[in-house]
């Protein structure tokens, strides 16, 4: 399966823009389905940004992070070519990860 | 627990970032302002599953940081003035204050307020975007964590359609 993970990370001189999307439902809980049930809650609940190993970004979410999320930052220290590591956990066990070089 | 010449309860935070910022508590508030480990807290830090639980945006804050936040006109909280669908609402900030650790987004009138936290390790810039789902019209509240206090803004965003479901 093709990843679940976009990112879009940009250096321009020692800070580095990362934009990322992620696919997933971030299902809140609240919403019913056709027959009038509810929707179980299915949500990411914690995604990461490392550079070397080293955490730079964290984002721990709840069921209020629409769907499809996307989420932008920056940081500084990267510089072109190197690696941003990617990974997200979600309410259900659910996981992904990917490797995206900084360009 | 949340008064303000108690600048460092003991917090699940605080107990996490170790005996390291224990000892430099004892050394001065400023000092450890500076100088405590946001990059080890950020990594150690486990999902805050009950605060994301809470129906109350001042229990939410209070179980995330242990104390109440102060406006800050250093804060700036962009999100549109009336966002038409209120499943995908474009909500930013960005802040002049120096050693930020961390920036949450609550939406008070949401089933569960607290929407997401985002822990700013050393070397990572103030400045968060993302987009989040509001039940309806309400004052979206940013929450910046800055040399160990806790510095808010609000702006109240209207919602015609909301994202939450009926």
């Amino acid at each position: 399966m093709a990843s679940t993970i976009r990112v879009r990370a940009i250096a321009n001189g020692d800070t580095t823009e990362v934009q990322t999307l992620i696919q997933h439902p971030m299902d809140s809980g609240f919403i019913k389905d056709d027959k009038g049930a509810f929707i179980p809650a299915h949500f990411i609940e914690v995604l990461t940004f490392e550079h070397n190993g080293k955490p730079v970004f964290i984002a721990d979410w709840g069921t209020a992070v629409s769907k499809d999320p996307y989420v932008k930052f920056a940081f500084k220290g990267a510089a072109k070519g190197d690696e941003l590591k990617v990974s997200w956990t979600d309410n259900k066990g659910g996981s992904d990860s990917g490797t995206f070089k900084i360009a | 627990m949340t008064t303000s010449e108690q600048r460092f309860p003991v917090t699940r935070r605080l107990i996490l970032r170790g005996a390291g910022s224990i000892a430099l508590t004892g050394l001065g508030l400023g000092i450890v302002s500076l100088h405590s480990a946001p990059v080890l807290a950020a990594a150690n830090d486990k999902y805050p599953e009950e605060a994301f639980k809470q129906k109350d945006g001042k229990e939410a804050i209070k179980l995330l940081y242990g104390r109440t936040a102060e406006p800050s006109d250093k804060i700036k909280l962009d999100a549109p003035e009336i966002a038409e669908n209120g499943a995908v609402v474009p909500i930013s900030v960005s802040t002049s204050l120096a050693d930020v650790t961390s920036i949450a987004f609550v939406v008070p009138e949401n089933p569960n307020v607290l929407a997401a936290y985002y822990k700013i390790p050393q070397g990572t810039l103030p400045n968060v975007a993302n987009r989040l789902k509001m039940a309806k019209t309400t004052s979206v509240i940013a929450l910046v964590e800055s040399g160990g206090k806790l510095f808010s803004a609000t702006k109240e965003v209207k919602v015609t359609v909301g994202g939450c479901g009926g």
